[in-house]
């Protein structure tokens, strides 16, 4: 178990759980979290420094970049050129070329606009980014992200933040049927569950942030989240036994007094 | 010298002035944060030689939590 690792782009993690840094109480309470989950990459994003309050806590402070992953976003961009501006900034302010893109839309479902995710994906792939896109759970454009040369496909489970679970799962196990590159369903955990379900579906990773951040005791759930990934890996790989319709004595019927 | 940082004119800095002058007038962690000036990322290595001219456009940036 200990070598079932995940890789991306070259890079391999020990966890096949990544976690936002988003929404949490203070950035204590996000580094333990993150220290309970196991994870070893944490999504992050960029944005001006607040520059009449220099000794603001940072969250380099309390999450050291050496130890972690930072997987740095795009959130807030709306166009492939926002999206290649901020990565050039975050690249320089310690991160690397590995990214999550996400050109998202209306902020009541937050869905990505799909038309200009592929633009985004596209410069920056050409500006040498390894490319974690969100998605939506559409087959035909996690296709066209692959062919493209995305690093890895992360389909939505719900819209962000909604904690709703894995709406289509269907979908969710036709993408990981047709992709090479990992697969990790982004967004819409809400609980242990829905993380083993997406991972049940053969999934290669998930990313989560509001289900962890918001539980009324985020360290806990970080915790339940770890054991539910490896628990939906683990099945997943185990292979589960054929749904039936009737019943099947697990005790033998036969030699009864 | 006046510049605008963040999108927020800033007036009478004191000059000359480089990036890495900048940032320690400012008070801010060199190693944790990025800059662009007048759109063109200024690299960490070039803070010292980088020279600031009137009316510059800057942007710092750092990393907070996020999803």
């Amino acid at each position: 178990m200990s070598s079932d690792t995940l890789t991306v782009a070259g890079h391999t993690f020990n966890s096949r759980l990544i976690i936002g840094t988003g929404k949490y109480k203070d950035y204590a309470e996000n580094a333990a979290a993150l220290e309970a989950s196991g994870a070893d990459m944490v999504t992050v994003a960029v944005r001006r420094v607040n520059i009449s309050k220099p000794d603001e806590p940072m969250l380099m402070d309390f999450i050291d970049p050496k130890k972690f992953t930072y997987l740095p976003n795009t959130a807030g961009c709306f166009t492939g050129e926002d999206a290649v501006r901020t990565l050039r900034l975050a690249k320089e302010a310690g991160g690397w070329n590995l990214v999550k893109l996400e050109v998202l839309s209306d902020p009541k479902h937050l869905y990505p606009d799909m038309e200009e995710t592929l633009r985004a994906a596209e410069l920056l792939i050409k500006d040498g980014f390894d490319v974690m896109v969100y998605c939506s759970d559409d087959p035909v454009f996690a296709r066209k992200l692959e062919d493209m040369g995305c690093a890895a496909i992360m389909p939505l489970g719900a819209p962000i933040g909604s904690g709703l679970g894995i709406q289509n799962p269907v979908n969710i196990r036709l993408i990981v049927e047709q992709t090479k590159v990992p697969v990790i369903v982004d967004a819409g955990v809400g609980t242990a569950s829905d993380a083993t379900v997406a991972m049940e579906l053969g999934c290669d990773g998930v990313l989560m942030n509001t289900a962890i951040a918001e539980a009324k005791d985020p360290i806990r759930m970080a915790r339940a989240m770890k054991h539910a990934v490896i628990a939906g890996r683990e099945a997943y790989l185990a292979g589960r036994m054929p749904r039936k319709k009737y019943a099947d004595p697990s005790s033998p019927l036969a030699g009864l007094i | 010298m006046n510049l605008v940082i963040n999108g927020e004119d800033h007036l009478d800095l004191p000059e000359p002035l480089t990036v890495m002058g900048l940032i320690a007038h400012l008070g801010l962690p060199e190693k944790k944060i990025a800059i662009e000036r007048n759109r063109e990322i200024v690299s960490k290595s070039t803070f010292d030689k980088t020279k600031l001219a009137e009316g510059d456009i800057l942007e710092i940036i750092h990393f907070i939590g996020g999803g």
